[in-house]
């Protein structure tokens, strides 16, 4: 009973900083969404920030299922669950067919959800287990001894990609490479992997509709839609620039206001942050951002074991990628492809799986003296 | 970097090293950097400008509508193009006062000012700033009136969208069908591709089955404006895609010829090219203005035509079904030839009526054909002689031979749009009615009557399949598709459906048969001969209500929606057939009478027109 109250004493001061930093992007999503949502004129029944509050609740629950269940453990399973995984994003694209549009959801009655969101957190696991089963003599790994978790890969971004949803795609193909670097596989073979990728490219293609492709090529150039992504651009970079040093205030943005943002509550809600909060309300946001990225680190060099080191090295990558590429989508920098920013973003597969990453790095944190 | 510390109990050497967890930290942080740097950029350096630009949202994104690909027929004549058309656009967000704007436009633009009053004030809330249509079409006055007082009508402003035009107005109209606006069903179905509420679209025909081709891509320009909404300056412009050109098979002259034939008669004709299924004229009467549609049609103007018992907007030769009439024994002739039922040669008595049970079914020729064989009983089109072959074969049998000429199912001109027909069997019969099948209907199966039913388009295929020897084409009138840069996306290609089941001495002996329909002295189809050409046809008279004798024989007068529909079909030269035409009448009588002289005509304009 003691070890309990002391086990639980340890994991709130471990991790409180992270839960204040958790606690603080929930804030700011919540804030941000009742503004892009028009203030006090809701649109949508229930209003889309006590949705969200819902999710919260949800990503909570996960969360906290997921710290609390040894992490070893967790791996072990890891395969189960990624088969799991591919039937779900199978199922999505089956019905996807019938259609014809894009399809991403899944239905379970009354809950939709991405799989591809999940598909993410579970290639997290699959790739930490391939290395924890494999030793590595010559101190580096080649490209034979990640045949396993790169096929695993490839699986996944072909079914996500077939969707399509070239945003998952992305995220995935660069959380999967991170990792793999960060395991150690040489340098060498890392361009090999790359190599092999793009020459799977084209076979790819040839297996897609001709609606996928076409759908893809706006994607890519998102020019070839005039009145689609180049002016969301436009409007996201007026959004983000006249926000000044201070911003123009909560609930005063008028390129959110009045609905000149697109996506305002999901892709660009970064856009409606910065109008709204300015300069200074960019560097908390984004400074709450590298903090969570560095407590990661940290974790990862506290980490007693090279799977535990790699699983927190996982979370950070399964953070860093959505937050770089959608700020610099809002800021021009990038193209833009449907990337949301994780916690402020509208969305609850997004969320709920996010936190599901936390856990998985809490889980990490607080076991790392127990063997 | 404190925390970066490795720790001391640190056993493992394996990786992920320190030094790779060294190298992710200066990533991160590199790429942190570019973001503040580019948030210095836009918030701090060029705030300024970016807080001029949204202080009122000074950029307008303005569509620019692409036209529409052209339709022509194969000789280059311009069925289907575009025309400027004038679109009232308005900014919600910039009209100072919705109802004095209004009403000063109403002035010189006719308005319903009330309706776009509330329109306008209610856009002003939800999507100022997106511009929306106030009214289309516009007459050249009041473009005119609007950019003479546009610095009074602040937010106003005038779109030129190209518009479709029909040259020919209801000429070959259900051939290029009609564009509108999509209809919501539409819109979920082709969720994807980029239609937007609003979009006009093919609704039939052409500009349906060729909508993927005919729609091109809108362009747009980002300008930015001053706080009346006058363009200052372009940000960003990229031009609109046009749409395809489509050429069809279709000859306009002889689409004419054809249309001024049938006249004023409800029915239709289907003429093309036996050997390649390529259409040259499809005639649907009643026809319709399809301009009509592209200037946004009245609810008045839509309701007198869908409601009309006429049914212009139905494509007669696609989509009506009509019973095959004496036609039909072509296939009953094909079928007791192939099945060795009968030779040519063999003698059947015809008494003029043909008793099966306890019913009689008449010969055509109440007195009666006599000892009859194959070639005079086609000729004569001697009802007896045919209801004798349908007993001894059964409706089954029957039935597979009408189908294997392409009958009871549709063609694949037009899938959306076409009916299937109906080739009925036992087994059919029992499934819908639950009763089994009489020797009797059986009798009436054999020379069209009863349950069956065609269209126009399928007898043209049967037809092309006796003149060309065999081969069920798939008929099309789509010659090539050529984009807005000549390149050639889609080209006439000869489709066939199958084989005909039948031998080609089968086939020539009913040729021969069908010849002396037209050419014998004593034939049903006289009325379509043509100077200097052979040609070969099928009279078919099909009855719409059991008749009496009295009537029959004319001494009643019959009511028009109970007269018989007046079948035509037909090919020539019967050597080497360069033209099949399939002409029905809608209550028009006699087939022979009524049906053939109208098939004469477009043969013969045929012939003219390839001569010259």
């Amino acid at each position: 009973m003691g070890g309990e109250v002391l086990r639980t004493h340890r994991f709130l001061k471990d991790s409180w900083p992270l839960l204040a930093l958790v606690a603080f992007l929930g804030g700011v999503g919540i804030v941000s969404l009742y503004s892009a949502a028009g203030g006090e004129e809701a649109w949508s029944r229930p209003p889309i920030y006590l949705k969200q509050g819902l999710f919260w609740g949800l990503g909570i629950l996960a969360g906290a299922l997921v710290a609390i269940i040894d992490y070893r453990r967790w791996l072990d399973y890891a395969w189960i669950l990624y088969a799991l995984c591919i039937v779900l994003l199978g199922a999505v694209l089956v019905l996807g067919k019938v259609t014809s549009g894009s399809q991403r959801w899944l239905s379970l009655g009354p809950i939709a959800f991405q799989p591809s969101e999940l598909a993410k957190w579970v290639l997290l696991l699959v790739t930490a287990r391939h290395f924890q089963s494999k030793e590595t003599a010559l101190g580096y790994y080649t490209l034979r001894d990640v045949l396993k978790p790169t096929g695993a890969m490839g699986l996944v971004a072909l079914l996500v990609v077939l969707e399509p949803d070239l945003g998952s795609t992305i995220l995935i193909v660069l959380l999967s490479v991170s990792m793999l670097i960060l395991a150690g596989l040489r340098f060498r073979s890392v361009l090999k992997v790359l190599g092999i990728g793009l020459l799977c490219l084209p076979v790819a293609w040839n297996l897609m509709a001709q609606y996928q492709r076409k759908r893809i090529m706006t994607f890519l150039d998102p020019q070839q839609d005039p009145l689609g992504a180049g002016y969301h651009v436009t409007q996201s970079k007026i959004a983000v620039g006249s926000g000044g040093l201070l911003g123009k205030g909560y609930l005063q943005g008028t390129q959110s206001q009045l609905h000149f943002l697109p996506e305002h509550h999901t892709d660009f809600a970064f856009s409606v942050w910065a109008e709204e909060w300015g300069f200074v309300g960019c560097m908390v946001l984004l400074g709450a951002f590298l903090l969570l990225l560095f407590y990661g680190l940290t974790v990862a060099s506290r980490a007693t074991d090279t799977t535990a080191r790699l699983t927190a090295l996982g979370v950070v990558a399964f953070f860093f990628w959505p937050v770089s590429i959608n700020v610099a989508m809002t800021l021009g920098l990038v193209p833009v492809v449907g990337i949301t920013l994780p916690f402020i973003s509208y969305g609850g597969s997004s969320l709920v799986t996010s936190m599901m990453a936390l856990g998985l790095l809490l889980n990490v944190h607080t076991r790392r003296f127990l063997f | 970097m404190k925390s970066l510390r490795w720790e001391e109990d640190q056993q493992e050497k394996g990786p992920p090293s320190r030094k790779h967890i060294q190298w992710a930290a200066i990533l991160i942080t590199g790429v942190f950097l570019v973001l503040f740097l580019r948030l210095w950029q836009l918030q701090i350096l060029e705030g300024e400008t970016f807080e001029r630009l949204s202080e009122k949202n000074r950029i307008r994104l303005r569509r620019i509508p692409f036209p529409r690909g052209i339709v022509m027929d194969k000789r280059g004549q311009v069925l289907a193009d575009n025309r400027a058309s004038f679109n009232l656009m308005v900014v919600p967000a910039e009209v100072e006062d919705p109802s004095s704007t209004i009403n000063r436009l109403a002035t010189g633009v006719q308005l319903d000012s009330h309706n776009s009053v509330s329109l306008v004030s209610q856009a002003r809330k939800k999507t100022p700033f997106r511009s929306m249509v106030l009214k289309e079409g516009l007459r050249w006055e009041e473009v005119a009136w609007v950019e003479t007082n546009r610095l009074e009508l602040p937010g106003i402003w005038v779109e030129v969208e190209p518009r479709r035009h029909y040259p020919e107005a209801s000429k070959a109209a259900h051939v290029l069908g009609y564009v509108g606006e999509i209809p919501e069903e539409l819109l979920r179905a082709w969720k994807g591709k980029g239609y937007r509420v609003g979009d006009r679209v093919g609704r039939s025909g052409i500009e349906r089955s060729l909508e993927s081709y005919l729609r091109g891509r809108d362009g747009g320009v980002q300008v930015e404006v001053d706080a009346k909404g006058r363009q200052i300056s372009v940000l960003q412009e990229v031009s609109f895609e046009p749409g395809a050109d489509v050429i069809l098979t279709l000859d306009m002259r002889l689409q004419e010829v054809a249309e001024e034939a049938l006249g004023d008669r409800t029915g239709a004709v289907v003429a093309g090219d036996p050997k390649t299924g390529a259409i040259f004229a499809m005639v649907s009467h009643p026809s319709f203005d399809p301009n009509l549609f592209s200037e946004g049609i009245s609810s008045e103007t839509w309701k007198s035509l869908t409601e009309s018992k006429d049914h212009p907007l139905t494509n007669r030769a696609l989509m009506a079904q009509y019973p095959p009439g004496s036609t039909y024994k072509i296939v009953t002739a094909v079928a007791a030839l192939e099945e060795g039922i009968i030779t040519k040669d063999t003698p059947i008595y015809c008494p003029g009526h043909y008793t099966v049970g306890n019913r009689d079914y008449r010969c055509m020729k109440k007195e009666g054909h006599g000892w009859i064989r194959f070639r005079e009983a086609v000729i004569q089109s001697c009802d007896v002689y045919f209801y004798h072959l349908g007993h001894l074969l059964g409706v089954d049998r029957l039935a597979r031979y009408a189908r294997g000429f392409g009958l009871g199912s549709p063609t694949g001109f037009d899938s959306d749009q076409e009916k299937p027909g109906l080739i009925p069997t036992s087994a059919w019969k029992k499934r819908r009615f639950g009763t089994p099948w009489h020797a009797g209907e059986t009798v009436v199966a054999a020379i069209g009557q009863g349950y069956d039913l065609v269209t126009p388009i399928q007898q043209f295929v049967m037809i092309s399949a006796v003149a060309n020897g065999g081969e069920v084409m798939v008929p099309q009138i789509v010659e090539r598709v050529v984009d807005a840069d000549g390149r050639l996306l889609a080209s006439f290609q000869p489709r066939s459906q199958g084989r005909l089941p039948a031998s080609s001495s089968t086939l020539r002996l009913l040729k021969e048969a069908l010849r002396g329909v037209v050419q014998d002295p004593r034939g049903t189809g006289q009325r379509a001969r043509v100077p200097g050409v052979e040609v070969a046809g099928k009279t078919g008279t099909a009855q719409v209500v059991r008749m009496s004798e009295r009537v029959r024989e004319r001494k009643v007068a019959v009511p028009y929606r109970h007269r018989d529909h007046a079948w035509f079909v037909s090919f020539a030269p019967v050597e080497e057939p360069q033209i099949a035409v399939v002409v029905i009448v809608e209550h028009g009588g006699l087939g022979g009478m009524e049906a053939a002289p109208i098939a004469q005509r477009v043969i013969q304009a045929f012939l003219q027109l390839q001569r010259s």
